[in-house]
């Protein structure tokens, strides 16, 4: 029964597949799997909308918007609707083809992204063997985009905001790549469909990777690359509305908008998605006797969650300044990241025991203390005070 | 020939074509993106994934990246109003016409073209990384080596200099 329930979706297409010719099949799986994604994720960009909203109001003390529907659910139908209806203008000035494609080449690679991370037992759109490889391909193209757009629109907030950027994604790109290689290591595979299988739970005992030394410091490092890959608060600075506007969407307007603000959403799943399969067990059940509970329902309630500790950290931390975000991407994040490769390397070569807990737990804190501190070193920090008028 | 050769193909030359030819040296650049991205297609639909990911990770994400920059920020973007068709252009593309043609008719008459094509050899990327890291690990060492030292290189050229007493 719980079978039948975890493979309904599987069982369905291939139900549907079926009423075709034979000729056919291919092309109407292909076509049923790349409808399913992009509805899927679409729906959970609005609901992510209202949701990011919401949290954001609650912790600024304000109420977010309550006004379309029951509780405000219908807010992002109201948006998508105001986009949609919205005037298109496009700067004379600006170069109008590539103006026009910069919303394109965002939207296409992240989507193509999300092809390869299984969510779902046998429910990896795409299952190859350099999987990993691929999300990491397709990822990079979405820096070209935000060039074009910084670039065509003639503005020089927009240009300023698609330098910062691309700074911004190359510098954390590294310790990004770096910090699933560990995975890649200690998997043998660059498939992350096996990556996920080599996290199946064992009784009691969770397989997720996070639950070792390396995977949790590797877990961290890929979260915060993340977060500054696809340009969500603390490292917002290509957008930093209180410096340069908007950044590199500064001159788009209508539904160019919505789409830049659906790309970033959908590259946040991918890299979330990413983040589950290499080092949250992927689609499996933390314990072998919550496996009834169907695979896509484990993806995606850890996918929410993540979305919720994103939504949490953005209400929270303030803004990095641009040597801040440079200096901790290439003093912190990267050695970080080499002395993790080695960490999982002297796991792999250790038995299993204590003994290998104690050494890895030594590498990972280690370096994150003198890392850490080096961080601080020759900056005058004190406490700031505040004066108030009397 | 199958089709989606035949398209890949079109894209590429025409992505190589607009580079050589658009007056705007950024729309060249992102032209040779689209050239780069047809490679890396080609390289896929020979069943070299490894490769064909990898020229987009590099070429597209980085090389692209690099080209676009190194364009923005040392000339401006105004574009010249020179003449495209120049003597010397004429004379380039006629030296180039009569290259191309000699070459076609010596491969084509020599006796290598005769020969069966030996079987391609199933390379996955397991295999890559194995090679890699038993039979090739020497040169493997010495890339890294050399991109350890151009990045410390990098480094020691981006840091500011110290006043001297």
């Amino acid at each position: 029964m719980s079978n039948a329930l975890d493979q309904i979706f599987v069982t369905l297409k291939h139900a549907i597949v079926a009423w075709f010719p034979a000729s056919w099949q291919g092309l109407v799986s292909a076509l049923i799997t790349v409808a399913a994604i992009i509805a899927v994720f679409a729906g959970l960009f609005a609901l992510t909308t209202i949701l990011e909203r919401k949290g954001l109001g609650r912790i600024q003390n304000r109420l977010g918007p309550n006004r379309v529907g029951p509780f405000g659910l219908l807010q992002p139908v109201a948006d998508g609707l105001k986009a949609m209806t919205k005037e298109d203008i496009v700067p004379r000035a600006a170069d109008h083809i590539v103006h026009f494609l910069a919303p394109l080449a965002l939207v296409v690679p992240v989507f193509l992204a999300l092809a390869v991370v299984p969510i779902g037992r046998n429910m990896a759109a795409i299952d190859i063997d350099a999987g990993l490889l691929f999300f990491f391909a397709v990822g990079a193209a979405t820096e070209l985009s935000v060039f074009m757009a910084g670039w065509s629109s003639r503005n020089k907030y927009s240009l300023l905001g698609a330098m910062r950027a691309i700074a911004q994604m190359i510098s954390y790109e590294v310790p990004l790549i770096l910090s699933a290689v560990t995975v890649v290591m200690m998997v043998g595979s660059l498939s992350p469909v096996k990556i996920v299988a080599a996290q199946a739970p064992d009784g009691w005992m969770p397989g997720w990777h996070l639950f070792t030394p390396w995977g949790f410091a590797g877990f961290l490092l890929f979260l915060t690359a993340a977060t500054a890959e696809s340009n969500r608060s603390p490292f917002d600075l290509p957008e930093g509305e209180s410096e340069i506007i908007a950044g590199y969407y500064i001159e788009y307007s209508g539904f160019k908008f919505a789409l830049f603000f659906l790309g970033e959403y959908i590259g946040l799943f991918a890299v979330s998605g990413l983040a589950i399969t290499l080092f949250l067990g992927g689609w499996h059940a933390p314990f072998a006797f919550l496996e009834w509970v169907p695979s896509y329902a484990w993806f995606f309630g850890k996918l929410l969650g993540l979305i919720a500790l994103f939504i949490w950290i953005r209400g929270t931390l303030p803004r990095l300044r641009m040597d801040q975000l440079m200096n901790f991407a290439w003093k912190f994040m990267l050695p970080m990241s080499l002395v993790n490769l080695v960490t999982a390397g002297v796991w792999h070569f250790m038995g299993a025991g204590v003994a290998r807990w104690l050494v890895c737990g030594v590498l990972v804190a280690g370096p994150y203390f003198v890392l850490g501190r080096s961080l601080f070193e020759g900056q005058k920090l004190s406490k700031r005070t505040y004066r108030y008028a009397d | 020939m199958t089709a989606s050769f035949a398209i890949i193909g079109l894209l590429t030359i025409a992505g190589a074509t607009a580079a050589m030819s658009l007056r705007n040296l950024v729309h060249c650049a992102l032209a040779l993106t689209v050239a780069f991205a047809g490679l890396a297609a080609l390289y896929l639909q020979l069943d070299a994934q490894f490769v064909g990911f990898a020229q987009i990770l590099v070429y597209v994400g980085a090389v692209a990246i690099l080209i676009v920059f190194a364009v923005l920020l040392t000339r401006s973007s105004e574009t010249p109003g020179a003449s495209r068709l120049t003597r010397a252009g004429i004379w380039g593309v006629a030296i180039a016409v009569v290259v191309f043609g000699l070459l076609t008719a010596m491969i084509s008459s020599s006796p290598a073209v005769r020969h069966p094509a030996p079987p391609i050899p199933a390379a996955t990327v397991r295999d890559i990384g194995n090679q890699l890291m038993t039979k090739y690990i020497l040169p493997l060492e010495i890339i890294g080596l050399l991109l350890t030292a151009a990045l410390i290189g990098a480094v020691i050229i981006a840091m500011p200099e110290k006043e001297a007493e």
